[in-house]
């Protein structure tokens, strides 16, 4: 069984009129199937309601589901008993790095998780160290998380996530608030994770250029899975993502405008290697 | 509305430890109806740049001129100027507060001492122009999706009517649908209406794709002020301060790299993809 799995998973928001009753249910998640295997880099994308971000909060029992079952490393979410245990096998970073920055110094911030686990001091210390140090921020331990970029401050909120050493961290659209350079930082911190320490990781963004090298990505729409497959089959069909209005690689973008225009050049390229070794291979 | 600004500097927190030159001798001259684009890393001046435009922030030094006037002198109304040039600031949707989103749009104009009938009138016509359907105008703003609120505010800056439109990275934390459809109608209004549009950004793929002109800013300075190709040309260097060109710019330096006659300035997929087909087929009649 997968690290994270969802069977026909249904998450209904109500609206509560004054009088108490409820108003109005809207379906944000309808019928989603999941299956996460351990140590996976997932990318799920889609737009503003598209039904992504009630998915992840899913992923460690924020929310519960309406129908259909949750399991994380095979708990329910809905058994309140492993909530906690839960919570420390799947960890979250959200969007906004202010919001989830408690601390007023950086060590303390990522202290902050393990030490509600009742993690003994010594330990705390050595895992605060090894956390900052694979986000890229140990040097900046002793600083004011208020003075540090955003793509910093997100990085600080991974390393608190990472000391809690959950075997999947979920990042609800990580780098939606951050320029050019800090969603390049939280990205390389986020792969260096999956990577080197095979941490299961699950990504929601609209950023197709983060998804590239994704084993996976899921494409949501209207609480659905409108597409899914490696990302070289995702972005074969350009179409069917303009259609849906989701952004395409502009290298992608380019060879399939060729390709419409009659030059041999496959579908699905994602670099600009891909795309100039395409072209130089229709020299020969 | 034509715009110049004369060797503006602006020292924050001076003479405190905090102190940091925020802007270095800035001049450049804005002509009436161009769409500019600014970018620049984090940091880099842009947004104290663009405060300066509606008299927002006062520089340490230098002159901002509108019209030719100098707004920084004796009996120049700084209330006209901010009724003339609108700003939109970053996350705008913050800044809603009215009952609902009709009451909110109306606050701009209404301050400006309008009629009630042209508030009205003008509130509609902004909601229209952001493409906001009718069903929201009476909601309250907090019943709104992010992209619609971020809608909203556009068009309460919008219902003032104002000649100059400074949008400081309007799209931040957008889905690409709702980025394109706020975008595009700016780009329209600028065409219709012939106002100045100047739009702080970190998406070189919309900048490329809309502006005139692109300001780079650099710690303080301007680093270049030219047209879209020319700047995404210094790609190398714009790496080096935080920024990038498009990607189509990497992939036609790298068809160029490899012996391909393409153009290295074309800066959107259009444009690449009809210079690679010239190549191709001058390729295929040799």
């Amino acid at each position: 069984m997968g690290i994270i799995k969802a069977k026909k998973l249904i998450h209904d928001y109500e609206k509560i009129g004054e009088d108490g009753q409820v108003e109005a249910v809207y379906r944000a998640v309808n019928g989603v199937d999941l299956d996460v295997q351990p140590g996976q880099f997932i990318a799920v994308l889609g737009h503003n309601g598209s039904g992504k971000s009630t998915l992840a909060k899913h992923l460690n029992a924020i929310l519960l589901p309406t129908e259909g079952t949750v399991w994380v490393d095979g708990m329910d979410t809905r058994d309140e008993g492993k909530l906690d245990r839960i919570r420390q096998t799947a960890g979250m970073v959200f969007q906004n790095p202010d919001n989830q920055i408690i601390a007023t110094v950086v060590d303390e911030d990522v202290a902050f998780g393990p030490e509600n686990m009742g993690v003994p001091t010594e330990e705390i210390i050595a895992r605060v160290e090894e956390s900052l140090k694979t986000v890229g921020m140990w040097e900046y331990k002793d600083r004011s998380p208020n003075r540090l970029s955003g793509g910093q401050k997100q990085r600080v909120a991974i390393a608190g996530v990472v000391a809690m050493e959950p075997k999947c961290i979920v990042l609800d659209e990580p780098t939606a608030m951050l320029d050019p350079v800090g969603r390049k930082e939280v990205i390389k911190a986020a792969r260096k994770l999956n990577r080197e320490k095979g941490v299961t990781i699950i990504l929601i963004t609209h950023y197709m250029e983060e998804v590239t090298d994704a084993d996976h990505v899921i494409v949501m729409d209207q609480g659905e899975i409108l597409m899914q497959g490696t990302p070289r089959e995702v972005f074969s069909q350009v179409d069917k993502l303009k259609e849906h209005r989701l952004d395409v690689p502009q290298v992608t973008m380019l060879a399939h405008e060729l390709r419409k225009q009659g030059l041999d050049v496959p579908e699905g390229i994602l670099t600009v290697k891909e795309l100039a070794d395409a072209l130089e291979a229709l020299e020969k | 509305m034509s715009i110049k600004i004369e060797h503006l500097n602006y020292i924050y927190s001076e003479g405190t430890a905090y102190e940091k030159k925020a802007l270095d001798d800035i001049c450049m001259e804005i002509p009436s109806g161009q769409f500019v684009g600014v970018i620049g890393h984090t940091g880099s001046g842009k947004s104290t740049l663009v405060q300066h435009l509606n008299g927002l922030i006062k520089a340490t030094d230098g002159a901002v001129y509108f019209n030719g006037e100098n707004i920084y002198a004796d009996g120049y109304s700084m209330k006209a100027l901010r009724s003339k040039v609108g700003l939109v600031f970053q996350y705008p949707e913050y800044q809603l507060f009215e009952v609902d989103v009709f009451t909110d749009v109306c606050f701009g104009p209404k301050n400006l001492g309008l009629e009630k009938e042209e508030i009205e009138k003008r509130a509609y016509e902004a909601l229209r122009q952001v493409g906001l359907k009718e069903k929201y105008y009476k909601k309250s703003p907090f019943e709104l999706s992010g992209g619609q609120k971020r809608r909203a505010a556009i068009a309460g800056i919008l219902a003032m009517q104002p000649e100059v439109l400074i949008l400081d990275e309007p799209t931040a934390g957008l889905d690409p649908k709702g980025r394109d459809d706020i975008l595009d109608q700016i780009a329209k209004l600028q065409k219709e209406r012939g106002i100045t549009v100047i739009l702080v950004s970190h998406s070189m793929e919309d900048i490329a794709k809309y502006v005139d002109r692109i300001i780079v800013m650099e710690k303080g300075r301007v680093r270049f002020d030219d047209v879209p190709k020319k700047v995404f040309a210094h790609y190398r260097e714009l790496e080096s301060i935080g920024l990038a060109a498009p990607q189509v710019t990497y992939v036609m330096q790298e068809l160029k790299n490899r012996g391909m006659d393409v153009d290295v300035q074309a800066t959107t997929v259009e444009e690449a993809a009809a210079s690679i087909m010239a190549y191709e087929k001058r390729q295929g009649g040799k």
